[in-house]
Formats: C-alpha cells, sequence, structure tokens
C-alpha cells in the first residue's frame, strides 16, 4: 500500500538545494573564520595585557597608610 | 586557496546532483507519505516538495561532513526531524493514502514499515522510548485497518473485530 508509483521530481530540485545549501556553507564558514579571529584577537590582547600589567607581581609593602588623629 | 575551494564545490555539487537524481524520487515518495498528500497529480504534493527542498539543502550544506556515511541516510533523517519539528502543520488530512493517521503515526509509520528502519534506530532518531515507537506502530496499523473498508468494501468482518477493540485507545493515548 505505502509503494506506490513515485511522484515526479520537479526539475530545479537538486540545483536549488545546491544554491541554498551552498549559501549556508558559505554562511557557516564565515561564521567560523569570524569566531576564530575574534578568539586569537582576545588571546592576544590578554597576553598583551598580562605582559604589561604583571598582574602576579604584588606590590611591594613599603608605604604605610598615613596616621592621623592622635 | 580559492581555486582549490571551488574546485571542491563543483565536486561536492556533482556529487550532490548525482545522489539527488538517484534518490530523490524514493525521499520524495517518502516525503509525500509523510505530509499525507497524494503522489499522483504532479502539482497535489506541494508541502512535501517544499520539506525536501529544505531537507535536501540541509544535506548538501552538511555533505562535507558525512566522511564515508550513507548521504541517503542523512537525508531521510533531515526529513524525518524537520517533519517532527512542524508536525502540528500537517494535521489536517490531505487526500494522501495516510492522512487517516496523526503525523506522529504517519512518521512511525513511514520509517519502521516503507524505510524499514529499525526500532531501536527509529526511537534513538525520534528521541522516543522504543517501546513507544512500538505502541505508535501497532496503533497506526490498526488505525489503518480499521478505516480501511470506508474505502475498499472487503474485509468487513475483521474490521468490525479489530475496530472498537483499537478505537478508544486511538483517542485516549495523545
Amino acid at each position: 500500500m505505502l509503494d506506490g508509483p513515485h511522484p515526479v521530481l520537479p526539475p530545479d530540485l537538486a540545483a536549488q538545494a545546491v544554491r541554498h545549501g551552498g549559501r549556508r556553507l558559505r554562511l557557516r564558514r564565515a561564521a567560523q573564520r569570524t569566531a576564530g579571529w575574534l578568539l586569537a584577537l582576545v588571546l592576544v590582547a590578554f597576553l598583551v595585557w598580562v605582559g604589561v600589567e604583571q598582574p602576579w607581581a604584588t606590590e611591594p609593602a613599603q608605604v604605610t597608610p598615613p596616621l592621623e588623629g592622635w | 586557496m580559492a581555486e582549490r575551494a571551488t574546485h571542491r564545490d563543483r565536486l561536492r555539487a556533482l556529487e550532490f546532483e548525482a545522489f539527488v537524481a538517484g534518490a530523490g524520487g524514493r525521499l520524495l515518495h517518502t516525503a509525500t507519505l509523510l505530509t499525507g498528500e497524494p503522489s499522483q497529480p504532479p502539482g497535489a504534493y506541494v508541502r512535501a516538495e517544499a520539506l525536501l527542498r529544505a531537507a535536501l539543502t540541509r544535506t548538501y550544506a552538511d555533505w562535507d561532513r558525512l566522511h564515508g556515511g550513507d548521504p541517503y541516510d542523512r537525508a531521510r533523517r533531515e526529513l524525518a526531524l524537520r517533519f517532527a519539528r512542524e508536525a502540528r502543520r500537517h494535521q489536517r488530512p490531505r487526500g494522501g493514502v495516510l492522512d487517516r493517521l496523526t503525523p506522529i503515526e504517519r512518521l512511525v509509520l513511514v520509517l519502521r514499515m516503507y524505510e524499514e528502519v529499525g526500532e531501536e534506530q527509529t526511537a534513538a532518531l525520534l528521541g522516543l522510548p522504543a517501546d513507544r515507537i512500538r505502541a505508535v506502530c501497532a496503533r497506526a496499523v490498526a488505525t489503518l485497518r480499521a478505516g480501511g473498508p470506508r474505502r475498499g468494501a472487503t474485509g468487513r468482518g475483521q474490521a468490525s473485530a479489530a475496530g472498537p477493540a483499537s478505537a478508544p485507545g486511538d483517542r485516549v493515548t495523545p
């Protein structure tokens, strides 16, 4: 009952799928490329900040707070 | 780089067009069974065509990720999942073979009986437990058996035996 004659395939079906699917593919690749560049940029910015700021180095404790009110 | 990319694009398009030329008819038939549209007059299955277009577009976009897998499986999976997502839009009967069934019953029946996907694979594909798949499939078959004599005039006794037994269950379980 399920096995009838197959319906007629529209002639532009494959071409349209290639067109739309190709667009989707290009968009996906562009998004991946953008994400990669952004990640690299963030990494470089972080490394530069770390190099300049050196947040692991503690301030030398030479300055005492001012003594007032006695 | 760009040269190589276009070469790969062309190769992919060729492979894909060969695939559609070979398997498109069967996929479109599956789609008409799913949407419940008749497969005969060429303009009568607009929804099935739209469903297949969308599924094939996705199949093409994922073509490089197949890694030697079966493109037919991929396309069928895409078709089934897409149909399951928009099943509510396919509830009205449209004159097809299976339009007495609910969309989910149609989906399970087509996957199990027409496409001959295993019970476990169907369950995994749709994210349902396997015994639920079995139940839905049995219910679909029972509905078809019970409703059969409305069109042809044969098997009346069998239908009256199967009809009342299966009809209440059809209404209660969603």
